[in-house]
């Protein structure tokens, strides 16, 4: 199957970002470093991005907030994943009362929306990066666990786990060797594309001052900082927002590719 | 009938957990309620007494629990400890800006979802709008804010830079809210569109002579527009979370000031309403989308 330019676009991007978070300071300067001469300065061949109201560098800040913004999404998704796939196949594997309960349960925790639950996280442990991602881990869990919980649900049908069953093998060793590996099939592209929300849900609040406190070069913080001299500099605002945009459609799109060609379909 | 009463206890069931959960969040909260209530007043132990006894803090945790339960179900949200005023009136006030805006993108991204999904039928078409989609939809609400006030308010000074004073200051906010929605909304209407299109009805139609956007509006559409109701209770979340972003790039009043304002203050029994109000709606509104489902669709009926 030929890989579609945009595709090949995407994953570059994310390759770039991953090296940014990784080891920022291979693409650029000191993020922190003001500049009371440059406050305010268009993009230029010295400042790619411009500078913001401290003159110090909007591309730097970019750079060395890849390390935040991804980290907070990456972490936030993993606790969904670990949480969601645990509690999708113990739900899974239960008895049908017990089951009932578990789903009620992530019924419960999807009836409220995503900024509310995290929101109200917030307002009990205090903003910062941990509280984020625990809030955003917390309110994007049950998508995956819907999703293993039907995998489960298969699975237990399956000839191979009645007859690890009728070989007498323990029930952790069920669980561990025939029917973990066989639900998470579908899991890494859901939690690649989840990644993209789980970031956009951080960057919004961060913006909403609810993440990383200044002068961390956190992206939604930063377009909040930006914010009030949109009037004279919206480089200073409008540059890291896209950069998050880039980030999500890339993640989307390389995540879509994923899906297809694992499902055998050709992407549309 | 069974089925619904069925939908309708489930629904029950969800909430209860949610007002639990949401309560059992607030217990585990560090930090005394005695200290949030003093806030930075007079502050002495006769004082702090006085608090005690009259939000009833002394009673045993079931019977706090049980009494909130109590109160939620016939609609009494509690007091705040920031402004000592019943939660209800709070939110009662703050609730018409909201909801306008709300409504207006729901509208407006709804409308434009309908007009995008019937018209981009052509290959080159499709691609450019599912493009636009993709992009609307993985854009943080509050950049596309920042991008259409910097447009249009600043630079050509079309509308009102902030406030909520007249129909032009809605134009800008409701329009930020409704792209995003109408960008996921195009994406499943479109879906729907094809899956209908490849079904033996529209041979049929097309058969007896009607013409294409016949068979699109009056057969297709019909099938396509089921899959997104089931979306109703999504749409719901999205507005609201929206709302709260946007009222603050806007400068908008509304439950979003009052929702960070009471974060910001730790007002747990404003947090606590708004969350499990916004939850009430999203189950009234998913048990109506799947009750209208078993309505419309008698397949499902059976099972």
């Amino acid at each position: 199957m030929a890989i579609r330019p945009g595709v090949l676009a995407a994953a570059a991007f994310l390759g770039l970002a991953a090296v940014a978070a990784a080891v920022p300071s291979l693409l650029s300067g000191d993020p922190l470093a003001a500049d009371p001469l440059h406050v305010l300065q268009a993009p230029s061949a010295a400042h790619w991005f411009g500078t913001d109201q401290l003159g110090r560098d909007v591309f730097d800040r970019v750079v060395h907030g890849a390390r935040h913004s991804l980290a907070i999404g990456l972490a936030a998704t993993t606790i969904a994943v670990t949480a969601g796939v645990l509690l999708g196949v113990l739900a899974g594997l239960s008895h049908r009362y017990a089951d009932e309960a578990i789903t009620r349960g992530f019924d419960a925790l999807s009836a409220f929306p995503l900024l509310l639950l995290a929101l109200l996280f917030i307002a009990i442990a205090g903003p910062g990066t941990v509280s984020l991602i625990i809030a955003i881990g917390i309110a994007t869990l049950p998508h995956y666990a819907r999703v293993v919980r039907a995998q489960t649900f298969v699975v237990r049908r399956a000839g191979y786990v009645t007859q690890a069953v009728a070989y007498g093998g323990s029930r952790a060793r069920l669980v561990v060797r025939h029917v973990l590996p066989n639900v998470l099939g579908p899991v890494p592209v859901l939690a690649m594309i989840g990644l993209g929300e789980a970031v956009l849900a951080a960057a919004g609040l961060s913006f909403l001052g609810m993440g990383p406190q200044p002068p961390s070069p956190e992206w939604g913080a930063m377009l909040s900082d930006g914010r009030g001299y949109l009037r004279i500099a919206w480089w200073a605002s409008v540059l890291p927002g896209l950069i998050v945009t880039l980030t999500v459609i890339s993640l989307t799109v390389t995540g879509r590719h994923l899906q297809h060609r694992f499902e055998g379909r050709d992407p549309r | 009938m069974r089925a619904v009463l069925r939908r309708i206890g489930t629904g029950l069931v969800v909430l209860w957990v949610a007002a639990t959960a949401a309560y059992l969040a607030l217990l585990a909260a560090p930090g005394s309620t005695v200290d949030t209530i003093v806030g930075d007043g007079a502050d002495t132990p006769a004082i702090r007494s006085q608090i005690i006894t009259e939000w009833g803090l002394d009673r045993p945790a079931v019977l706090q629990y049980l009494d909130y339960l109590w109160r939620a179900a016939h609609g009494d949200l509690g007091r705040s400890y920031l402004l000592q005023r019943p939660v209800s009136a709070i939110v009662g006030e703050q609730v018409w800006p909201t909801l306008k805006l709300a409504l207006s993108a729901a509208v407006l991204g709804i409308l434009l979802a309908l007009v995008l999904a019937l018209t981009t039928r052509r290959p080159w078409v499709r691609r450019v709008s599912s493009t636009a989609e993709l992009v609307v939809v993985s854009t943080p609400p509050f950049l596309i804010g920042i991008v259409l006030l910097s447009i249009f308010s600043f630079r050509f000074g079309l509308f009102p830079v902030s406030g909520d004073h007249g129909a032009a200051a809605l134009v800008l906010p409701a329009v930020t809210l409704a792209l995003p929605i109408a960008g996921v909304l195009t994406q499943v209407l479109r879906d729907g569109l094809d899956r209908a299109l490849d079904e033996p009805f529209t041979v049929t139609a097309r058969a007896r002579g009607l013409r294409e956007s016949a068979v699109l509006v009056r057969h297709a559409l019909r099938h396509a527009l089921l899959p997104a109701v089931t979306l109703l209770g999504w749409l719901f979340g999205v507005l609201l979370g929206g709302a709260v972003i946007i009222e603050q790039v806007f400068g908008r009043p509304g439950l979003g000031q009052v929702t960070l304002t009471a974060v910001n203050s730790k007002d747990m029994p404003v947090v606590l309403a708004v969350v499990v109000l916004s939850a009430l709606v999203y189950v009234v509104l998913n048990t109506v989308a799947d009750l209208a489902y078993l309505l419309v669709d008698p397949r499902l009926r059976r099972s």
